[in-house]
C-alpha cells in the first residue's frame, strides 16, 4: 500500500500544519494538546459548538469549524479518540460564557473521553453539555452492543446546530435541537475495500477482491453482513430498505441534568420514517469512491424516496466523513422540518462546507 | 513489602513489555477492534516515562495518579479513560503511601478495578480487561487473606489473568468496538484483557 505521508508517527501533526497554513483566514490550529478554533472569538452569548473524534474522517470535524458550524474540534490520532484535555482546552479556549454543546458520536472511546472532560470543565465553571449522536441503522442491538454509531447525521446536525447556536439558541434549546435531529436521522454504510492506517502494514480488515461489507463503520467495523460483490443499484436498494425500514429504535442514552447537577441516563426512541416526510439526503462516500459514484448512487436514492412518498427537500453528495482510502458510500436521511431546514440553509463559511454568507 | 522503587520498576517493565508486544497487541485489535491497541498503549507509556522524573520523589499515590494524568492525555480510543481510570482510583487508594503491604496491594488492585468497571460498566464475560483484572484480584485477595507470600500471591493472580485471557477467546464481545462483530467476535482473543495481563505481569517481574 502505498500512501502520500512522511514518518508515520508525524502525520497528524503534518496534517494539522498544513489545514493551518491552507486556512489560516478561518481557523487556529493548536498544538499539545491539539484542538482547531474557528479564527474569530466565539461571540459574547453564542453557545460554542464542539466535536471530535479520531483523525482519517476528513473533513469531519476541523474541516467544520468556523462561522455557521463549530467553534472548536478535537483530532484525535487517526481511528482514535482524542483525549479529555484537548476537549477540556478546547472548551475552556470557546467558551463565551454561554457554555459549551459537545457532539459526540457514539463510539465508546469518544463517549468516555468526552465525559472525563465535560467533568473537568464544568469543574472550572464552563455550562458543559454532551448530546450523543448514534444514527447507523447497521446496529440493530444496544443491549449486548455498545449501541448505534454515530455516522452521518453528525455532518448534518453540525450544519444546523451551527446555524442555530449562530442565531442565539441558549444551551437548553441547542443541546434540545441537537437530539431531536439525532432522532430523525438514520444512516448506513458499506465499503467496497479495506483501508489502513498509517504506520500499519496491514489493512484494518480483511476483504476479498470480489466481497462486499454493508453496514460498515467510519472505521471498517463489520456490520450486517459480508456479501457478493453487487451492481450500485441493489447495493443502494438494500442500504435504503434497512434506513427506511429499520424498526423503532430504542436505547438509554447518557446526559447532564443542570438541575440535579449529575449525569442522568434516559430512555430515547426514534421512529421510522413514513410516507409524506421530508427529508435531507446525504450521500456520502468512504474516501476511496468518487464523487461520479456517488451521483449514480444518488439517483437511485432519489428514484427510492420518490416511490416511498418521501420528499427530499436538500442534499449533501461528497466526501465530508471518511475512512481514509476506504472505498464505499453510506447514505444519511435525516427527517427535516422547517426549522432543520431553515438552519440547513443557513450561511456557513468552513473550510469543509461554504454556504451562501 | 512493596517499595517505590519496586513501582518505580513495574512501570518501566510495563513501558517495556508494551513496546516488545505493539505489534502483537495491534494484531489482536485488528481482528475484533479498530486496530491501534497496541500503538496507543505503547504511546501512552512511553509517555508514563517521560513524566515519570517529574513525580518519583513523590508518594506511591501521587505516582501512580501521575501515570493516570500521562494515559489519560495520551491513550486515547476507550483504553485511555478506562486505564486512565484505573490509575487514578488505584492511586487515591494509596495516597500519601511510601511502601505497600500485601493488604495495601490488595485495596489498590481492588480500587483499579472498581474504577474500570466504574467507567466502562463491563461485566465478567463481556470480552474486555475485566475478564483478566476481576479474576486476578479475586485470586490474589483469596491468597493473601489465605497467608500466601506477596510474590505467591501475585503469581495466583498472574495465573488468574492468564486464563482470563485464554478465556476470552470463545466469548461474544458486548461492550466497545469488538461489540458491532456479535458472533463474528468469538474465536479471538480480547486485546483489552491481554494488556491487563501484561501490566500484572510486569508487576510480579518487579515485586519478585
Amino acid at each position: 500500500m502505498k500512501k502520500l505521508i512522511n514518518n508515520p508517527d508525524n502525520v497528524l501533526k503534518e496534517q494539522l500544519q498544513g489545514m493551518q497554513a491552507a486556512h489560516g483566514d478561518l481557523i487556529n490550529v493548536h498544538f499539545d494538546p491539539a484542538y482547531i478554533t474557528r479564527k474569530d472569538p466565539t461571540p459574547k452569548g453564542k453557545v460554542a459548538l464542539v466535536s471530535g473524534g479520531g483523525s482519517g474522517h476528513e473533513p469531519m470535524h476541523g474541516g467544520f469549524v468556523g462561522k455557521g458550524m463549530l467553534d472548536a474540534a478535537c483530532p484525535g490520532e487517526i481511528f482514535t479518540s482524542p483525549t479529555p484535555d484537548q476537549m477540556y482546552e478546547a472548551a475552556k479556549a470557546v467558551d463565551s460564557g454561554a457554555g459549551v454543546l459537545n457532539i459526540v458520536k457514539n463510539y465508546t472511546g469518544d463517549v468516555m473521553n468526552f465525559e472525563m472532560a465535560a467533568d473537568m470543565a464544568r469543574g472550572e465553571g464552563i455550562k458543559v453539555q454532551n448530546i450523543i449522536v448514534d444514527d447507523d441503522v447497521a446496529v440493530k442491538d444496544s443491549l449486548y452492543t455498545a449501541g448505534r454509531r454515530g455516522v452521518g447525521t453528525t455532518v448534518l446536525i453540525e450544519k444546523i446546530c451551527g446555524g442555530a447556536a449562530e442565531d442565539g439558541y441558549d444551551l437548553k434549546k441547542l443541546s434540545a435541537l441537537c437530539k431531536k435531529l439525532n432522532q430523525n436521522g438514520r444512516s448506513m454504510g458499506m465499503a467496497l475495500t479495506s483501508c489502513i492506517t498509517p504506520g500499519n502494514a496491514t489493512p484494518s480488515f480483511e476483504i476479498g477482491d470480489d466481497e462486499i461489507e454493508l453496514g460498515i463503520g467510519i472505521h471498517g467495523e463489520p456490520g450486517i453482513k459480508r456479501s457478493k460483490m453487487m451492481e450500485a443499484d441493489e447495493i443502494v436498494e438494500f442500504m435504503m430498505d434497512q434506513i427506511l425500514n429499520d424498526p423503532a429504535y430504542t436505547r438509554i442514552l447518557k446526559e447532564w441534568d443542570f438541575d440535579k447537577d449529575d449525569w442522568v441516563e434516559a430512555e430515547v426512541t426514534d421512529q421510522p420514517f413514513k410516507k409524506g416526510d421530508q427529508v435531507i439526503a446525504f450521500v456520502n462516500s468512504m474516501g476511496g469512491t468518487p464523487v461520479s459514484e456517488l451521483y449514480g448512487v444518488y439517483r437511485k436514492v432519489q428514484e427510492i424516496c420518490e416511490k416511498q412518498g418521501i420528499k427530499i427537500v436538500r442534499n449533501l453528495v461528497g466526501p465530508y466523513i471518511t475512512a481514509l482510502e476506504m472505498q464505499g458510500c453510506s447514505i444519511t436521511l435525516l427527517k427535516a422540518d422547517n426549522e432543520s431546514v431553515k438552519y440547513w440553509d443557513a450561511p456557513a463559511l468552513t473550510p469543509g462546507i461554504r454556504v451562501k454568507m | 513489602m512493596i517499595k517505590k522503587k519496586h513501582i518505580l520498576d513495574w512501570l518501566n517493565k510495563s513501558a517495556e513489555v508494551l513496546e516488545e508486544k505493539k505489534s502483537y497487541l495491534t494484531k489482536l485489535d485488528t481482528a475484533i477492534g479498530d486496530a491501534d491497541h497496541g500503538n496507543n498503549m505503547n504511546r501512552g507509556f512511553k509517555k508514563v516515562l517521560e513524566q515519570l522524573p517529574t513525580n518519583e520523589k513523590k508518594d506511591i499515590g501521587a505516582i501512580l495518579k501521575g501515570v493516570a494524568m500521562s494515559l489519560i492525555s495520551t491513550v486515547g480510543g476507550a483504553s485511555g479513560p478506562l486505564y486512565g481510570t484505573m490509575f487514578l482510583q488505584a492511586g487515591n487508594s494509596v495516597s500519601g503511601k511510601e511502601e505497600l503491604t500485601a493488604e495495601d496491594l490488595k485495596k489498590m488492585l481492588q480500587a483499579g478495578v472498581d474504577g474500570i468497571v466504574m467507567r466502562g460498566k463491563a461485566k465478567i464475560g463481556d470480552k474486555t480487561m475485566i475478564d483478566a483484572l476481576e479474576p486476578a484480584v479475586k485470586a490474589y485477595s483469596s491468597a493473601v487473606s489465605a497467608g500466601d507470600e506477596l510474590t505467591t500471591a501475585l503469581q495466583k493472580a498472574v495465573d488468574a489473568a492468564e486464563k482470563g485471557v485464554e478465556d476470552t477467546i470463545p466469548l461474544i464481545a458486548r461492550k466497545g468496538r469488538a461489540s458491532y462483530l456479535g458472533e463474528r467476535s468469538k474465536g479471538h482473543q480480547d486485546p483489552g484483557a491481554t494488556s491487563s495481563y501484561y501490566l500484572l505481569k510486569a508487576l510480579r517481574d518487579s515485586v519478585q
